[in-house]
């Protein structure tokens, strides 16, 4: 029996939403670790230590230079290979978004704590402040509201990326979407709902990205 | 103000030098401050005066010489400058007060989260500083509802209530309207007045004769000059001083348009 798009799309839906929760989960977690790593990350390249600085930058070059979906391959692939490191996809997944995540937010970080007057850096040193002291009373919360708009750009792009973890085996939505189309054949209907699932959640937080930028300025 | 000649020196520069990419900012700078003495440095634009202050806490570090804090020589590489800064004092030239943090959290940081006192004792004091400078009822303000001059004054009130033994005073009235001077300087002659050890640099040249105990003039990164105020303003020693100073009394004494 055939069956009506909609009737395809309602009964396929358990599958679709099983899909829509891993897509989530990844993002959230690789939001979640992205933003505690990148805010440290930011902060130590604008300590002004040469060492730092000489390995800050070359962890932010191997993520500018790989593709993520070559950091993929090599997590999930060349882990087990080489070193005899074995995680689930799922895993991989989460940690190769961090990483690239991490340098993403970190650029963000790195540009908030620079854009905060260097007045406040000396005032905080000449009452005594130790370096953390200095970031975490007074860099930190100037910071941090430079930082939310730019940032929540950097966590829709995460969210679209976590697409690309279909090739290591992950079944989030788009592979559960596949998986549908290839048992049915009705493609239109599952990229369809895909089309607006991604906007439904990335949109809304283009939006208020924008809002808060404007608030500030 | 008098001392004996046997008090020790509380700062003791020797042979002082400092650059910043191969151009020499300070060189073979001498100076010793003894407790409880104001001394004011004065020298045109960039002859180092603002560096060598940043350089007594550590904000910049010296390249050459030594500098001794009590008994404490300062030069080492890896000095540990916080235990140095929570007793010497500073106060900017655009007072840099935390912008996100009420006047009181202002003052109180560096009592709490550096000399970790108890916050009953540490509010009392700053309490008592806000209200001897007339801005109590500015405590839970933010810096940016108050005037220039305001915020200057709780500058130096976040500075004082660390109690520090030293206070360095880096052109503070020279971001100011000229009706908010005033208010700053005599904040800081009152200063002087109870005693406290203090390094003004400053344009001020009336405040200035007005408050030191001793002039310090510096020129390209050296001190060429330094005496009593009454002797430094009536008769310098150098042209260089001479012709400084000339600038200031030509200026006061220019009548309507014949200037041009």
């Amino acid at each position: 029996m055939e069956l009506s798009g909609l009737e395809l799309l309602l009964q396929s839906m358990p599958q679709l939403v099983k899909g829509f929760i891993q897509t989530l989960l990844i993002a959230f977690y690789s939001i979640i670790l992205s933003t505690i790593g990148g805010i440290l990350f930011g902060a130590l390249q604008t300590i002004g230590l040469l060492w730092l600085n000489l390995l800050t930058r070359f962890y932010l070059e191997l993520f500018r230079s790989i593709p993520i979906l070559v950091w993929l391959f090599f997590v999930y692939f060349g882990l087990p290979l080489f070193f005899n490191v074995h995680l689930s996809s799922f895993t991989c997944a989460v940690l190769v978004l961090s990483l690239w995540g991490i340098t993403e937010i970190g650029e963000v970080a790195r540009g908030a704590f620079q854009s905060i007057a260097r007045g406040q850096r000396d005032a905080g040193r000449s009452i005594g402040l130790s370096t953390i002291q200095l970031y975490q009373y007074i860099l930190f919360p100037q910071a941090l509201r430079r930082m939310i708009p730019p940032s929540i750009n950097v966590y829709t792009r995460i969210i679209k990326t976590t697409s690309l973890t279909v090739l290591i085996g992950v079944t989030e939505v788009v592979k559960a979407g596949q998986q549908i189309i290839e048992r049915t054949g009705e493609a239109v209907m599952i990229y369809g709902s895909l089309f607006v699932f991604y906007f439904l959640l990335c949109y809304p937080l283009s939006v208020l990205s924008r809002k808060l930028e404007k608030r500030m300025t | 103000m008098t001392h004996t000649a046997a008090s020790k020196p509380i700062l003791k520069l020797m042979n002082v030098g400092k650059s910043f990419h191969k151009q020499v900012v300070l060189k073979n700078i001498h100076l010793t401050v003894q407790r409880g003495e104001v001394t004011v440095i004065l020298g045109p634009s960039g002859c180092g005066k603002s560096t060598l202050l940043r350089c007594l806490n550590g904000l910049e570090l010296i390249d050459e010489g030594s500098i001794r804090f009590n008994e404490l020589e300062l030069t080492p590489k890896g000095r540990q400058w916080q235990a140095v800064r929570e007793r010497i004092g500073m106060v900017f030239q655009s007072y840099h007060l935390f912008p996100h943090m009420k006047v009181i959290d202002n003052i109180l940081l560096g009592p709490l989260k550096v000399q970790k006192r108890s916050k009953a004792e540490a509010l009392a004091q700053a309490e008592e500083l806000l209200e001897r400078i007339g801005l109590l009822d500015k405590r839970d303000s933010y810096p940016r509802e108050l005037s220039g001059g305001q915020q200057q004054r709780i500058a130096i009130v976040r500075a004082l209530c660390m109690n520090p033994e030293v206070m360095l005073f880096d052109e503070v009235t020279a971001a100011l309207d000229p009706e908010m001077v005033k208010e700053v300087l005599e904040v800081m002659l009152q200063l002087a007045r109870e005693g406290m050890t203090m390094i003004i640099v400053t344009h001020e040249m009336g405040f200035a004769r007005a408050v030191a105990d001793r002039i310090v003039f510096m020129d390209k990164g050296s001190i060429i000059e330094q005496g009593n105020p009454k002797s430094f303003f009536s008769e310098p020693q150098t042209d260089r001083a001479k012709r400084f100073l000339q600038q200031f009394y030509e200026i006061e004494t220019w009548k309507g348009r014949d200037v041009i």
